[in-house]
């Protein structure tokens, strides 16, 4: 973790949630599937969160492969 | 000890294969959780099981993204999505004269609101020519739904020729996958299906309380949800979702059921669809060609076993189907179906209405001695003998 906190990706679904982990993991990519923290949306569902300095190569792999609804600090 | 010879697969496949008893018990017994819901860890595994089961369906469909899967209780209720959902307000719609009921009272239903339905006539051996169906499409036609294989006759029905004629016209064709999914091979693309309904209990060898329906990309904008509820996706809004899949799939999923196909699924994957389709075509040839040897026997439907599914109704001359089917499991351990099908019209067109007709179905567990056993049993009771 950095000193900036978390980068969080948001998505419409658990589906593309979980796709997303899908591709992460593919390309080796720390991050963890949690609860959509209340400050960004009170949606019962999950998004991903990840370290910021790796956001760059974080939305290079999901480019093309799943649909990002929003990136979100936190 | 009694042999059992199971030959109703058409209706329910049975055996199921051992990985899906595992991956349904393991869901029970380490999972558990609702899909997605929560976000702890229980939640997220139950929901990557439902994500791992889409994509193996749609690989067998050749479905590129998995997420334009939905899943559904079974066949009837994907195709109930379908229908009212294209058709709930009125319009053209074209059929064929072979369907199950999961068709026709979907559509009859809606022709009691204004739906205009034309069934295009079939053979007496179940064989639709396009020539006989193209002409009823109309510029007002929204959609052709129609079986890829019958229930009754095993007959293929021509999805291929009737898709590139719809594509075409901008019509959509929605095939009912009941018979098929799991045994003869599907391309969406290639067939330019737009919507298909399959269920999950029958080739596909998964558990009742499964199945689903592909929408074809950007289709979700015009078939409405039957149900509304929570999805887990969107909640601080109190419309249904519009995006694929969970604007089709409200409320708490049968994760075990789909947890047991996703298995299923996986176990033809590995075999591949067409070398299900070639062992089961062999036993099907196997059987025609053993029933009709035996005098009194009238097997319906076409005689080449690669242009049915696994599926064979016959008639036995001065026995009722009923009392034949009461014979064969009593004295021969035999399951098999009698009756209508639950698709009169099929039965209409086949010549075999009311008094319907038997049907044999084997499955991927069936043996070719299986077969040799069920056709000695029938030539027995077509000479009158109790065993």
């Amino acid at each position: 973790m950095t000193a900036a906190g978390w980068c969080v990706l948001l998505f419409d679904s658990v589906s593309q949630v979980l796709l997303a982990e899908k591709v992460l993991k593919q390309a080796a990519l720390g991050h963890k599937v949690i609860p959509v923290p209340r400050q960004i949306s009170s949606d019962c569902g999950v998004c991903i969160r990840f370290d910021p300095a790796e956001r760059d190569r974080v939305v290079e792999a999901l480019a093309g492969k799943v649909e990002v609804r929003e990136i979100c600090f936190v | 000890m009694s042999r059992t010879v199971y030959l109703d697969n058409a209706a329910t496949s049975w055996p199921k294969p051992e990985v899906m008893m595992k991956a349904m018990c393991a869901f029970s017994s380490s999972v558990g959780a609702n899909p997605g819901r929560s976000g702890h860890t229980l939640s997220i595994e139950a929901a990557r099981i439902i994500l791992a089961a889409r994509e193996t369906v749609a690989a067998l469909f050749a479905i590129p993204n998995p997420l334009r899967v939905a899943f559904t209780r079974n066949a009837t209720e994907a195709l109930n999505i379908a229908i009212h959902g294209l058709l709930g307000e009125g319009g053209h719609v074209v059929t064929s004269s072979m369907e199950h009921n999961s068709v026709m009272r979907p559509l009859r239903a809606l022709e009691g609101r204004g739906l205009r339905v034309d069934a295009a006539p079939c053979s007496a051996t179940g064989e639709l020519d396009p020539r006989d169906l193209l002409p009823l499409l109309r510029p007002e036609t929204k959609a052709v739904v129609i079986t890829h294989a019958s229930n009754v006759t095993g007959t293929l029905m021509p999805i291929g020729e009737i898709g590139a004629a719809c594509r075409e016209r901008g019509i959509a064709l929605c095939v009912d996958a009941s018979q098929t999914a799991g045994t003869v091979p599907i391309d969406v693309e290639a067939m330019r299906v737009d919507l298909l309904a399959f269920t999950g209990h029958k080739a596909l060898l998964g558990p009742q309380g499964t199945g689903g329906l592909y929408l074809r990309e950007g289709l979700e904008h015009k078939v409405a949800a039957l149900m509304q509820g929570g999805t887990g996706s969107a909640s601080e809004f109190e419309v249904q979702p519009g995006f694929m899949p969970d604007k089709y799939e409200a409320g708490t999923p049968n994760t075990i059921g789909i947890a047991g196909l996703g298995a299923s699924a996986g176990f033809i994957l590995e075999r591949g669809v067409e070398a299900v389709r070639e062992y089961e075509t062999g036993l099907v040839a196997r059987l025609l060609a053993g029933l009709s040897s035996i005098p009194g026997v009238s097997v319906h439907g076409v005689a080449d076993a690669s242009r049915r599914s696994a599926v064979v109704s016959f008639t036995l001359k001065g026995v009722s189907p009923s009392d034949a089917v009461l014979s064969l499991d009593a004295n021969y351990g035999i399951m098999a179906r009698p009756g209508l099908h639950c698709a009169p019209s099929a039965h209409r067109t086949i010549g075999t209405f009311p008094e319907g007709t038997l049907r044999f179905s084997p499955g991927f567990f069936t043996t070719p001695e299986d077969i040799d056993h069920a056709v000695e049993a029938v030539a027995r009771i077509a000479q009158g003998k109790r065993r």
